[in-house]
């Protein structure tokens, strides 16, 4: 069968499993649309955590980027995985035992102030609209590369599908089709992994693999023999990379501070019944989430040789299927300089003649490593899942910002439930249709508003909400001014050096000589300083928030505290 | 439960806190960030250590720490009478 097929049926059933699942588990009342009537197994919590989390980028873009960068891609893999850390010491038992519906609930009846509450409602937008968008891209993508409709086409079916689930089931919806989700791009990673690893290196665990030497009998080791490749054509040896020391700390430290302050994750555990489990699911989120993550830098580093491998120096003439089929694409471009019929692929831009998109490397790796049309096909689905997943998960965040945090909390507090639950289906529909247009319509910033999202949520809800938890006498005029200084901090240094507002500046300007995506990190400590220097002039917060903040520094009561 | 007890069982869930979190900082940071260069000139099979620790170690230790993390606070939730029903 061709790959086509192979796709056509694949994806049909995955998309129909998704489908039966959303009918099966619809959501009744506003608990079960806003938390999952928060009786979700810690196992399966973990499991819809990490689909969650996991997005078209995981799961298209990083082996890719990490193939380019080297040494520096430890940034994404570090970064991605520590927060979970910071999440399950930090946050998650201590928000549960609040045991309301939202980060910005917490904001809001911590800071006792409308202002606070709102404020975190206009983050929790900005920041899911902008990682959305870029989802949605990744499903048209997809659909157009392997089913061979154009993109709008392809966007519509996936907002069609996230649709029914997300506006049926809510939360109880989306965490079940996220587990069966998860088992989909999980399989559809490892598999193709599985194969090249025993390919390159006899062995077939690829986290070993990575390590080992090669199977062609030469016994020299793979990253060895990766970094001799790169030496010789004049690029930094892989094991070393090129950014600067200070900017691969601070960009570490602001994708782990951002994945921690993702209302999308962070919503996640107040679905589980007690304190105890929003521990140990963040546990075992994050072994589902490293399974992906500690295969990934493997793949980059055998997709890396085989590229170089297959192509440096050779006749033009001789390359593979791939090769053409990919150029088709326009992803991949091959210019000949010197007229020599060879590709040359080195350091030098100058001699350079081949030009490569990092997102190609996941999705061409199974056709490179000649693997069967239907493990090409089930890298379709994973990647189908990854991003409508994601996509679901922060579109749900968006309809209970407005229905919950804006409508019942702040312009009609006497809300029925039925109509705060009308409210909240009205709201995902809406976000849907903005969504989706977004992917069609991609505006020219989203790459960089992307990186915005992790920057953003670090500067402005991490350090309100530790410092809620880590500080009686934290206060609202504290937490509001960090959280404003935070975000426009943030907001100016990416205007600034991403999209050249206020005189622009190129590398030589940055700050302290780090970049954009990393200066999240910077914000964030400038966000704690503000805030604990101006509660310290300002009045300490009333006893009965004192108290809130004592109980829910003890897990005892966690399933009462739901109730109300 | 009275004040006194709260205030003890606060400090030593900060403590675990504090000692499981300068772990994760020196797996991350310094192992895989600020002292990679010398870690690289020790060897663990195919890899330079410090590598290791960058794209592989730092992840698994991360898993541990949490797991470590859910342990000790489960005996102490025990320990101090304050543990869910």
């Amino acid at each position: 069968m061709t790959v086509q097929t192979w796709t056509f049926i694949i994806v049909g059933l995955t998309f129909a499993l998704y489908i039966g699942i959303a009918i099966w588990s619809r959501a009744g009342s506003t608990k079960d649309f806003y938390v999952a009537g928060g009786g979700v197994s810690p196992l399966a919590n973990g499991m819809a955590t990490a689909a969650d989390w996991m997005s078209a980028a995981s799961f298209i873009s990083m082996a890719g980027l990490i193939s380019f960068m080297g040494y520096d891609g430890a940034v994404f893999l570090m970064g991605w995985t520590g927060g979970y850390v910071l999440l399950a010491l930090l946050l998650a038992p201590y928000l549960r035992k609040f045991g309301k519906f939202t980060v910005p609930d917490f904001i809001g009846d911590r800071y006792y102030s409308n202002v606070a509450r709102t404020v975190a409602v206009i983050c929790a937008i900005i920041v899911s609209f902008t990682y959305v968008a870029g989802q949605m891209r990744g499903v048209g993508l997809v659909f157009s590369r392997f089913l061979e409709v154009d993109i709008t086409t392809g966007v519509v079916i996936g907002m069609t599908i996230v649709f029914f689930y997300a506006v049926l089931g809510g939360m109880k919806g989306i965490t079940y089709t996220q587990v069966a989700q998860y088992c989909v791009l999980i399989f559809a990673f490892m598999v193709p992994a599985i194969f090249i690893s025993i390919q390159m290196t006899g062995n077939p665990i690829p986290q070993v693999g990575f390590g080992g030497t090669l199977s062609d009998g030469s016994g020299i080791y793979l990253l060895d023999k990766l970094d001799g490749l790169h030496t010789e054509l004049g690029f930094a040896e892989y094991t070393s990379g090129t950014k600067s020391m200070v900017d691969v700390f601070a960009i570490t430290l602001a994708l782990m501070v951002g994945t921690a302050g993702l209302p999308h994750v962070i919503v996640r555990f107040f679905t589980v019944p007690k304190v105890k489990d929003a521990r140990k699911s963040a546990g075992y989120a994050l072994i589902f989430i490293a399974i992906l993550y500690t295969t990934a830098p493997a793949i980059a580093a055998f997709a890396r040789t085989n590229l170089i491998d297959t192509v440096s120096n050779k006749e033009y003439t001789l390359m593979p299927e791939w090769f053409k089929k990919w150029e088709d694409t326009g992803l991949l471009t091959f210019e000949d300089k010197n007229q020599d019929g060879k590709i040359q692929y080195v350091a030098d831009t100058k001699a350079n003649e081949l030009t490569i998109d990092r997102d190609i490397m996941v999705l061409a790796n199974p056709e490179i490593a000649q693997l069967p049309n239907w493990v090409i096909a089930l890298v379709a689905a994973g990647g189908l899942a990854a991003a409508l997943s994601t996509a679901a998960g922060l579109l749900l965040v968006i309809s209970t910002s407005i229905a919950h945090d804006l409508i019942k909390k702040q312009i009609n507090p006497n809300i029925s439930e039925r109509g705060e639950l009308i409210w909240a289906r009205m709201a995902a529909i809406f976000a849907v249709i903005v969504a989706g247009l977004a992917g069609i319509y991609p505006p020219g910033f989203v790459a960089a508003v992307v990186a915005l999202a992790f920057g953003l949520a670090a500067a402005s809800f991490f350090p309100a909400i530790i410092l809620g938890i880590f500080s009686k006498r934290m206060n609202k005029e504290g937490a509001v001014a960090g959280m404003v200084v935070g975000i426009s901090l943030m907001l100016f240094y990416m205007l600034k050096f991403k999209l050249g507002y206020f005189g622009g500046g190129g590398k030589e300007d940055w700050w302290f000589g780090i970049s954009p995506e990393g200066f999240g990190a910077i914000a964030m400590l400038v966000n704690f300083i503000v805030s604990i220097i101006v509660s310290r002039f300002t009045p300490a917060p009333p006893k009965d928030v004192q108290e809130l903040v004592e109980n829910i520094r003890i897990p005892r009561g966690a399933g009462a505290a739901i109730e109300h | 439960m009275n004040n006194k007890n709260l205030d003890n069982y606060w400090k030593k869930n900060l403590r675990y806190l504090v000692i499981l979190l300068s772990i994760w900082f020196i797996v991350s940071y310094g192992f895989g960030i600020l002292l990679v260069e010398q870690l690289n000139q020790i060897r663990l099979g195919g890899f330079k250590l410090g590598f290791w620790f960058a794209q592989q170690g730092s992840i698994y230790v991360f898993v541990l720490l949490i797991f470590v993390y859910v342990y000790l606070m489960n005996k102490l939730d025990k320990e101090f009478d304050v543990d869910e029903k």
